[in-house]
């Protein structure tokens, strides 16, 4: 029988030849991902039921990745990250990215593909819902809680119950005012962000080979604002390519089979799709931006796992460049790797970084900053009535700090262009 | 996991997220230390907007703003309860603030896993839209074992969909014990 890439990866690492979907399976886990939000309860747990003294499984799989709550002066943020520091000693973890050094990396899911983590045919569980990211690798990779990671340190081994796959497949060009983040918000508001629940979202088509990594990690990153367990999308030669470049770790890509049988297919032509937001207050309340343009903003967020990669700032900048913001405009780069290529990058003889100064926007340090609002102090934090438009990847009451704001989820382009308007714009108005 | 469990329902809408169920601010405090584990159950649900706080009257907080413990038992909730963030902090508070079960049409799907193996509240789903019909405020029984849940309020009864594979979890406290006796963990 034939079967879908994540039944693959499943049954291969439970030892079987093949699972169905709805069975409960014990799997081995290649990755643990974890940070200074889950990352010190995981351990009290760990430590609860191995032992005070017990080991890790296996301290070449453990990767710790601070990256919420960095720069802040709240003191239980602060030790929480001396809590990350004092296991990775303790246990001498060789893959701890320590907050103040040249290690340090920023937002988790960016980090794991920049430091060749997220490999091909690999199961990888992370502490964070958007671990689902990893999977436009070709890898199963799924968010769990405290417990389930406490579990897997101390083992090696998870259950999960095998997930159906809906398949999602874009075909045409993509035209220059749309990016990744106007498919992924058009799934998740046609099939709803309970759509997907416990489903597994695969990306398929030529439009989605054609984009580049960092834009299928928008795609599958998102895979659980529609309440989806994994994204996925297979592996091809740009994803061996920066696998290899990343990383001289071993893998091995597995593909699904054809004719395996999928819970649903919904096949789109991006050449007719539009420019679209998630309105206030839920990732699945789709609108084109035409039927909201005009909607007064007081700021502008360019940042998160989802919209804070360095493609998302060349998009963006692109706009920006030689042009004035009327809003509020707030730059977060997702890892210090993007920050020195925003330094290091050029348009039109400038830096990258220069051109977003120069257009008025304030420049934010590499970690999630305000994409989840974060402590009271946290940079670009909503904390009053503001209507915001963001590139991040939620927009529930009170997600970007404070329950009378209001946030509009869009691309690097459409941001950008209503940051230079102060009113939502279509980016097609200022692209040239 | 208790045969029999009694007390007052808190009633929400459909789609309520982690950050509602407990804000991103709240998240630095340890949940062991006891002092500061107490303050997951004062700030339990604090993230509803004011008129989504216990239907259908709302502006009932679930837990007193000077409280670390709610008069609530039972959450009853919409659709995609607990979607948003993999935050365990989120049925940990639930717990913390005094409530054993959450009634749901739907779960998301790390919430509930989170619910079941932390062992913090059981996560029961009704095929029944009870938040249209049960009202904040009012008393339940629920019987864990069949599923049959009593609102002694208006004397009526409801048939929940059984626990099915997640029943041995809850039976064994949490993951651990259950991983134990699968032979996953010595």
């Amino acid at each position: 029988m034939a079967q879908t890439i994540t039944q693959k990866i499943l049954a291969q690492h439970s030892g079987r030849s093949r699972v169905n979907p709805g069975e409960n399976i014990w799997i081995d886990v290649d990755i643990l991902m974890t940070h200074d939000v889950c990352g010190p309860p995981t351990i009290d747990i760990f430590k609860r039921e191995f032992g005070e003294s017990a080991k890790v499984w296996d301290k070449n799989k453990l990767v710790i990745l601070p990256d919420h709550y960095i720069f802040t002066e709240d003191p239980h943020a602060r030790r929480n990250i001396e809590l990350l520091r004092e296991f990775a000693s303790l246990h001498d973890l060789p893959h701890y990215y320590d907050v103040g050094t040249s290690r340090y990396k920023g937002v988790c899911h960016i980090a794991l593909a920049e430091e060749g983590f997220n490999r091909p045919g690999n199961v990888l569980f992370g502490t964070d819902s958007h671990t689902c990211t990893s999977g436009a690798f070709g890898l199963f990779s799924t968010g769990v809680g405290n417990t389930d990671a406490a579990l897997i340190m101390g083992t090696g081994k998870i259950w999960v119950k095998v997930p159906d796959t809906m398949r999602f497949v874009f075909e045409g060009d993509l035209p220059p005012y749309l990016m990744a983040k106007d498919l992924i918000l058009s799934v998740i508001g046609d099939i709803g962000f309970e759509g997907g629940t416990y489903k597994a979202l695969e990306f398929d088509g030529k439009a989605v080979f054609d984009l580049s990594m960092e834009e299928r990690m928008t795609l599958t990153n998102m895979a659980i604002e529609a309440g989806g367990k994994n994204g996925i999308i297979a592996p091809d030669e740009k994803t061996f390519e920066y696998v290899r470049s990343r990383t001289d770790h071993a893998f091995e890509p597995v593909y699904g089979d054809p004719g395996a049988s999928y819970y649903s297919e919904r096949v789109y032509d991006v050449s007719k799709m539009e420019p679209v937001v998630a309105k206030p207050h839920r990732p699945d309340n789709l609108a084109n931006v035409s039927e909201v343009a005009g909607t007064r903003l007081d700021r502008a967020y360019i940042g998160s796992c989802t919209g804070g990669k360095i493609e998302d700032f060349m998009a963006a900048a692109a706009i920006l460049e030689g042009n004035e913001v009327r809003v509020d405009t707030f730059v977060v780069p997702a890892s210090s790797e993007v920050t020195r290529q925003l330094r290091e990058r050029t348009m039109n003889g400038k830096t990258i970084w220069q051109v977003f100064l120069d257009a008025g926007c304030k420049m934010g340090h590499a970690s999630c900053g305000a994409c989840l609002g974060g402590p009271v102090d946290t940079f670009g934090r909503a904390n009053g009535t503001e209507v915001v438009i963001s590139t991040t990847n939620r927009n529930f009451p009170g997600r970007m700090g404070s329950k009378l704001a209001a946030v509009y989820l869009a691309s690097p382009l459409t941001v950008a262009a209503s940051a230079l308007h102060g009113t939502i714009t279509d980016p097609r108005e200022v692209l040239v | 996991m208790k045969d029999i469990i009694h007390g007052k329902a808190y009633v929400v809408g459909d789609s309520i997220d982690t950050d509602q169920i407990i804000p991103a601010v709240h998240l630095v405090y340890s949940m062991k230390i006891p002092e500061e584990r107490q303050f997951y159950g004062r700030y339990a649900l604090c993230g509803l907007p004011e008129t989504s706080q216990g239907l259908p009257a709302g502006n009932i907080p679930f837990t007193a703003p000077d409280r670390f413990k709610s008069d609530f038992t039972f959450v009853i909730a919409g659709t995609n309860f607990g979607c948003g963030s993999s935050r365990e902090h989120a049925p940990f508070a639930l717990q913390e603030a005094g409530a054993e079960v959450v009634i749901a049409e739907s779960f998301a799907r790390i919430f509930y896993r989170n619910a079941v193996d932390g062992g913090f509240v059981i996560p029961f789903e009704s095929r029944a839209r009870l938040i249209e019909q049960i009202r904040t405020g009012d008393v339940l029984t629920l019987d864990t074992r069949t599923g049959v849940l009593l609102n002694v309020t208006t004397d009526t009864e409801y048939l929940l969909d059984p626990l099915g594979d997640i029943a041995e979890i809850l039976k064994c406290g949490n993951v651990f014990e259950y991983a134990r006796r699968a032979g996953m963990m010595a």
